[in-house]
């Protein structure tokens, strides 16, 4: 890597980067950069491999091959000092459910070597952050899921990291908490901090991220900021109206190569940005040339299941 | 370094503790006064009119010293299994603890730091209800304290690496039926050892607490020689160190993944 001005230095940066679990290749020579202050996604189904990619950069996992630098540093070598200046927010909340929301800040901010007058004064600026200051002594196991994870979010952010990194952080909330959640990732980045997440939402790629990659089965399939992605991956496009049992649905299709839908029920591979339970009875108006549609005269059925 | 990354996670254990103490407490002190009463008093009047006691010794003097290192056995075992395979596998805290600067050795080491600390609390409390039944009354009995205390580590460290690589608690349950109770009843806390049949005798004196239960009992009565108290100190040190030692690899092969 060639020596720069460090404030323009890529913040992570991976190269040929792997993780197998024995014979499973979870992540298969990714290579990405990631600029200090942006927000970058992975976006990709489940068992993509945006976890294990997650799980390196935080340095918890250990890389199976490649290289992988965060603040320019080995995470074998310094792990420890680049967890410090991280904040993790994983997909499942790890809560200390002993404890009561403010206790969860305040002892966590201990393991950053913080002096206890500081934890409970940041303990309390990030309560009113994530508006769980009224819950402060509750048991953690009172909260609802939304709740939850903002005190998550919350405890990631009690050492003031330079880098923020959330695996599906919105996934399993009701739509009030998302934009909750969206709203204050984006004061984050306002503030300059960094963010990485996961996430296999469109629209929350959209809303937060300055760049993605997309992934599949270890390895990324396309990368772009969530327009260029959007827009090339629509040349072609073709659209379907979905007739359902109760109303219409106007569903696009985007024939975007190598990424399927987790539900492969329909015999197009596609992204739902709302994948609702519903019948497909596909009758193409054909707007240009594009992946190859099932045949428009016989009407077929199919269920997807919700996402 | 790692002694202040080990203190948090103390700290993080006491900060859990602070809503428990209490009924921990009251724990602490009722089942000693209860099966001293009960025991000691009740049905050794018996024993010490049917055979003189053990050994010349009055019952409850034979037993009290004897239950408490068997008693901070039975602390150790279940703070070490049930809670600790929670921590890793059911909350995941432990997820969230290694994403900070702390390390699995430093983890390792401050569980064993709290376990020794609620160790001592109960052992302490344990040797308060001795002195009420003036069971305890020469300041060698205090050695009694933190040889409870060595003899709750001396399964603490074993028992840390075994739940290390357990996914659910069933071979854990058989462990309290095969391992724990057994020796709880049979270890030498009740009746000396020596009544067993001979090879069970062997068995006894190869685990900890057989080695415990005779160092606490030795500095209570004020009869154990140096260098048997020595040889006792060893075999339970050399459990716990053996137990530290395997535990590490373990839990790290567990946790790091």
């Amino acid at each position: 890597m060639t020596t720069q001005d460090p404030d323009f230095a890529p913040l992570i940066s991976a190269r040929s980067l792997c993780k197998r679990f024995g014979e499973l290749i979870a992540v298969d020579g990714i290579d990405f950069d990631v600029a200090r202050g942006e927000a970058f996604g992975f976006l990709g189904p489940n068992g993509a491999g945006k976890t294990s990619a997650m799980r390196m950069i935080a340095s918890v996992s250990p890389i199976t091959s490649g290289t992988l630098r965060i603040f320019g540093k080995d995470p074998a070598r310094h792990g420890v000092e680049i967890r410090a200046r991280l904040g993790v927010v994983p997909q499942a909340d790890t809560l200390d459910l002993e404890l009561t929301v403010r206790e969860n800040l305040i002892i966590f901010a201990r393991y950053f070597d913080l002096p206890w007058a500081v934890g409970r004064k940041r303990a309390d600026e990030l309560l009113e952050f994530v508006q769980l200051t009224e819950r402060s002594k509750d048991k953690v196991d009172d909260l609802s899921g939304g709740m939850k994870r903002r005190l998550t979010i919350a405890r990631a952010l009690i050492n003031e990291p330079d880098l923020l990194l959330l695996d599906e952080p919105t996934t399993g909330l009701d739509p009030q908490a998302r934009h909750l959640v969206w709203d204050r990732l984006y004061r984050l980045k306002q503030r300059g901090t960094t963010l990485v997440l996961t996430t296999h939402y469109m629209d929350e790629a959209e809303q937060l991220c300055d760049r993605l990659v997309v992934m599949d089965k270890g390895k990324i399939v396309a990368e772009g900021t969530p327009r260029e992605l959007i827009e090339h991956s629509t040349r072609p496009r073709r659209s379907w109206n979905f007739v359902s049992s109760a109303t219409s649905h106007r569903i696009s299709i985007i024939g975007w190569t190598g990424w399927s839908s987790e539900r492969r029920c329909c015999p197009i591979e596609f992204c739902c940005t709302r994948p609702t339970e519903m019948r497909l009875w596909p009758r193409c108006t054909d707007s240009g040339s594009g992946p190859k549609a099932p045949s428009c005269a016989a009407a077929r059925s199919r269920t997807c299941s919700s996402g | 370094m790692a002694v202040y990354a080990a203190a948090r996670v103390v700290e993080h254990n006491a900060l859990v503790f602070r809503r428990l103490w209490r009924g921990s407490l009251t724990v602490s002190f009722f089942t000693p006064l209860f099966f001293l009463a009960s025991m000691g008093l009740g049905l050794g009047g018996l024993v010490n009119r049917g055979s003189g006691g053990v050994g010349g010794v009055p019952y409850i003097d034979f037993l009290a010293p004897g239950l408490l290192a068997a008693v901070t056995m039975q602390t150790a075992a279940f703070e070490c299994t049930y809670p600790l395979l929670g921590k890793i596998q059911w909350d995941h805290i432990y997820d969230a603890m290694l994403a900070t600067p702390l390390a699995v050795r430093d983890l390792l080491l401050g569980e064993i730091a709290w376990i020794a600390l609620r160790m001592l609390l109960v052992a302490s409390i344990f040797w308060i209800v001795m002195a009420l039944f003036g069971v305890a009354h020469t300041p060698e009995s205090l050695l009694a304290i933190p040889a409870a205390t060595l003899t709750g580590l001396s399964f603490a460290t074993p028992l840390i690496a075994f739940t290390s690589t357990q996914k659910n608690d069933n071979v854990m349950s058989a462990i309290f039926r095969i391992v724990i109770t057994p020796l709880f009843l049979f270890g030498g806390a009740f009746f000396p050892i020596s009544r067993l049949p001979g090879v069970l005798q062997a068995v006894a004196w190869a685990t900890p607490l057989a080695h415990g239960v005779a160092l606490s009992r030795g500095f209570v009565l004020g009869n154990l020689a140096t260098k048997e108290a020595a040889v006792h100190v060893l075999v339970l040190l050399g459990y716990t160190i053996v137990g530290a030692v395997i535990a590490q690899p373990l839990l790290a092969r567990r946790l790091v993944k």
